[in-house]
C-alpha cells in the first residue's frame, strides 16, 4: 500500500453530494428518507456519520458505495459523476477504489482467511504470486499472518472483522466505507480495530467513511455528522 | 483461487447435500447408460440389417412353415445374388434353461448371404464337409465353454428325431466372430440337411429363407414378384427388408422403446426436481454472500456464469459418474445374463449422455443463476 498517500491528496475533495434525495416507495405511499443533502468529503478524511436507526445513514452510505442510487441529485467522485453509471460500470468502479467493512464481516465460510482476502485480487489482473504477496502483506497489516489458513468459524468476531478490513484493503483502495464495524464485537475488541482504521487513515492516508451509532466509535473518526429526519443537524470536528 | 476454485468451494460446502444431489444423478445416469445400452443392442440387429438382403417368411407368421423348394425357385430370380433357407431349432444345451438361438441352415449358402460372419479358412472347410458340423458363435462357446473338436449334445424344444429323443449330436468344427462389436455372436448353426433327414416331421420344410439382392433398389420390385407368384399357394408368402423383419421381431417383446423413453423421462424429471431444488436452495442460503460478492466488485454477468457454472459441474460430475457405473452394470449384466444380446455404451450414447448432462445443468441452473443476477444488494444485504 502507499503511505505517501496521504501527503499527496490532502484536502483534496474525493466526494461531492449535490441536492441529492432518496425516496422509499411502499405501494403508493412515498417515504422521504432525507431530501436535498449536500456534503463533501476530503480526501484523507476520517469521517463518522451518526444517527438513529431509520435516519438513513446506510442508506447514505450505500449511495457513496454505488450500491444505492439516489432519487435525485448528483453524486461526485473526484471528477466522475457515479450517479449515473450503469450497473456494471459500478461494480468495475468499486472494485477498484473502494473497500467495504460490514458489521456482521460477511466473510465466505467456506474460504480461509487468506482466500477470503483475496477474493477484491480476482477482480484484479495481478498474477498468481502477486496476490498472494497483497494478501500477505494484508494479513500482516491486521496482525493474522499466523491464521491465514483458518476458516471464519475457527475465528473469534474480532479476528473476523480484521481479517474484513484486510479485504477491504488488500487491492489498495482509496476509500474505506465501513458500516457498523464494531456494532458485533465488544468495547475492548471494538477499540483494537478502531485503532486499526484510524491506523489505515493517518499511516495509509486512507480516506474512511464510518457509519455508526456509537459515541465511543465516532470519537476516532475526525469529523462527525449526524443525520437526524432527513438532514444533516450537527457538524463538526471530534 | 480463481471462479473455478470458488465454484468448486461452493458446491462442496455442505457435504452431505453434495452426496445426495451427486447420488441422485449417478443413479439417474447410470439408468440412462443401462437403458440405452439395452435399447441399441435390441435395435443392433435392425441397425446392422443389410439394406441388400430380404426375408421371405410365411404369410400367416414366421412360426409357419415354407416348403424347402420355394428357396431353390427364389435364388432362381433374376437380380437374388445369393439365399438360404434357415429353420428355427429351438435348442438348448443340457437343461431347457440354457437356451441356444440356433438355426439348420444351407452351410455354403449362410457365409454368402451373412459375410459379417468370419471363420478361419481351416474352419469354413471343416463346416462345409462335416454333416455333423456345429459352427459356433464366439459368445455361446465361451458361454458354455465349447472349444474347437468337442462333441455336444443340443436339444430341441420343438422337434424330435425318427429314432425317439430330441437330442441330436454335433461336432463343433467352427467358432466365429464378427468384426463389427454390435453382431451378435450368441447364434449357432448346423446343417440342414442332418436335421431333415432325421427329424420325425415337418420334412422338406423350413422356417424362412434370407436372401441378398444385387442392389437395394431391386428389393421393392422382387418383394413384389416373390409375394405375387405364392399367393393363393398352400404356403403363401410376406417378402421383407431385413430391417423390417427385425424391428418386427423386437416389437414382439413390446414397445421398448416407448418403455425407455417413459423410464428415462421420470428417471430425468425427478433428478431435475432434486437437483433444481438443491441448487434454488443452495443460492437462497447464499443471498448474503451473492450480495457481498457484488458490493466487492463482482459484475452480475460474472456470477451468473459462477452460478451457472456450479450446476454444470454437478451435471457433469454426476452424469459421469453415473455413465462409468452404467459401464460397470452392463460388464456384470453380461456376465451374469449371458443370453443379453452384446450391451456396448457407444460413443453416441456417451456424446447424447453429453447433452443430457448440459442440458440438466442448464436447466437446474438457470433459474438460480438469474435470481443471483436479478440480486439487488441493498436488499439482500438488509435480510
Amino acid at each position: 500500500m502507499d503511505t505517501d498517500n496521504r501527503q499527496i491528496t490532502a484536502n483534496t475533495t474525493l466526494y461531492n453530494l449535490k441536492n441529492v434525495s432518496k425516496h422509499f416507495t411502499r405501494g403508493r405511499e412515498v417515504i422521504p428518507i432525507f431530501d436535498n443533502l449536500d456534503m463533501s468529503i476530503k480526501r484523507g478524511e476520517f469521517l463518522a456519520i451518526m444517527g438513529p436507526s431509520g435516519s438513513g445513514k446506510t442508506t447514505l452510505l450505500n449511495m457513496l458505495g454505488g450500491i444505492d442510487q439516489p432519487t435525485s441529485g448528483e453524486i461526485w467522485f473526484e471528477d466522475q459523476r457515479i450517479d449515473q453509471f450503469s450497473e456494471n460500470a459500478l461494480a468495475r468502479w468499486r472494485a477498484a477504489n473502494i473497500g467495504f467493512i460490514f458489521q456482521f464481516y460477511n466473510l465466505m465460510p467456506m474460504l480461509s482467511a487468506a482466500r477470503n482476502v483475496e477474493l477484491p485480487l480476482l477482480l484484479t489482473s495481478l498474477s498468481k504470486k502477486r496476490r498472494k504477496q497483497s494478501v500477505e502483506a494484508a494479513l500482516e497489516l491486521v496482525d493474522l499472518k499466523d491464521r491465514a489458513e483458518h476458516k471464519p468459524r475457527e475465528m473469534s468476531g474480532g479476528q473476523q472483522q480484521r481479517v474484513a478490513i484486510a479485504r477491504a484493503i488488500v487491492s489498495d483502495p482509496k476509500l474505506l466505507l465501513c458500516d457498523e464495524p464494531t456494532g458485533d464485537i465488544d468495547r475492548k475488541t471494538s477499540n483494537e480495530i478502531l485503532t486499526m482504521l484510524q491506523y489505515l487513515n493517518k499511516d495509509y492516508g486512507k480516506t474512511i467513511v464510518m457509519v455508526t451509532h456509537d459515541f465511543e466509535a465516532a470519537k476516532y473518526a475526525a469529523r462527525i455528522i449526524h443525520l437526524d429526519k432527513g438532514r444533516f443537524i450537527e457538524q463538526g470536528d471530534s | 483461487m480463481g471462479d473455478l476454485y470458488l465454484m468448486y468451494k461452493n458446491i462442496t460446502r455442505k457435504k452431505l447435500r453434495l452426496c445426495l444431489t451427486l447420488f441422485a444423478t449417478v443413479i439417474a445416469f447410470m439408468i440412462y447408460g443401462t437403458l440405452m445400452a439395452f435399447q441399441t443392442a435390441l435395435n443392433a440387429g435392425v441397425d446392422l440389417s443389410a439394406n441388400n438382403r430380404l426375408i421371405t417368411v410365411n404369410k400367416i407368421n414366421f412360426t409357419q412353415p415354407l416348403p424347402v423348394s420355394y428357396a431353390g425357385w427364389i435364388k432362381s430370380l433374376n437380380g437374388v445374388t445369393h439365399s438360404v433357407p434357415m429353420t428355427w431349432f429351438g435348442g438348448y444345451y443340457q437343461k431347457m434353461q440354457n437356451f441356444i438361438p440356433m438355426f439348420a441352415v444351407k452351410p455354403d449358402s449362410l457365409l454368402t448371404v451373412y459375410t459379417e460372419i468370419t471363420i478361419p479358412q481351416q474352419q469354413k472347410k471343416a463346416w462345409l464337409q462335416n454333416r455333423q458340423a456345429l459352427m459356433v458363435g464366439a459368445k455361446t462357446a465361451a458361454r458354455f465353454g465349447w472349444k474347437l473338436g468337442d462333441r455336444v449334445p443340443v436339444s430341441s424344444n420343438i422337434y424330435s428325431k425318427k429314432s425317439g429323443g430330441h437330442t441330436w449330436d454335433f461336432d463343433i468344427v467352427a467358432i466365429y466372430k464378427s468384426s463389427n462389436p454390435q453382431f451378435d455372436t450368441s447364434s449357432v448353426y448346423f446343417h440342414y440337411k442332418y436335421f431333415n433327414k432325421s427329424r420325425s416331421f415337418g420334412r422338406d420344410t423350413i422356417g424362412f429363407i434370407a436372401l441378398k439382392t444385387r442392389d437395394p433398389k431391386l428389393n421393392e420390385p422382387l418383394i413384389k414378384t416373390i409375394d405375387h407368384h405364392f399367393a393363393n399357394s398352400f404356403y403363401e408368402t410376406k417378402t421383407m427388408p431385413e430391417k423390417a423383419f427385425n424391428k418386427a421381431f423386437i416389437e414382439q417383446l413390446g414397445n421398448i422403446a416407448l418403455i425407455i423413453t417413459f423410464a428415462l423421462l421420470a428417471a430425468f424429471f425427478i433428478i431435475l426436481v432434486i437437483v433444481g431444488n438443491s441448487m434454488a436452495l443452495a443460492i437462497r442460503e447464499r443471498t448474503a454472500e451473492i450480495a457481498v460478492m457484488k458490493t466487492l466488485g463482482f459484475t452480475s454477468g460474472r456470477i451468473f456464469r459462477m452460478i451457472l457454472g456450479e450446476s454444470l459441474m454437478l451435471a457433469f460430475v454426476g452424469g459421469a459418474a453415473g455413465i462409468g457405473a452404467a459401464t460397470g452394470l452392463v460388464k456384470i449384466a453380461a456376465v451374469l445374463v449371458p443370453t443379453l444380446p452384446p450391451l456396448i455404451l457407444q460413443p453416441e450414447i456417451l456424446l447424447s449422455a453429453g447433452g443430457y448432462m448440459l442440458l440438466l445443468g442448464f436447466m437446474t441452473g438457470i433459474i438460480p443463476a438469474i435470481s443471483a443476477f436479478r440480486l439487488n444488494i441493498v436488499t439482500a444485504l438488509s435480510r
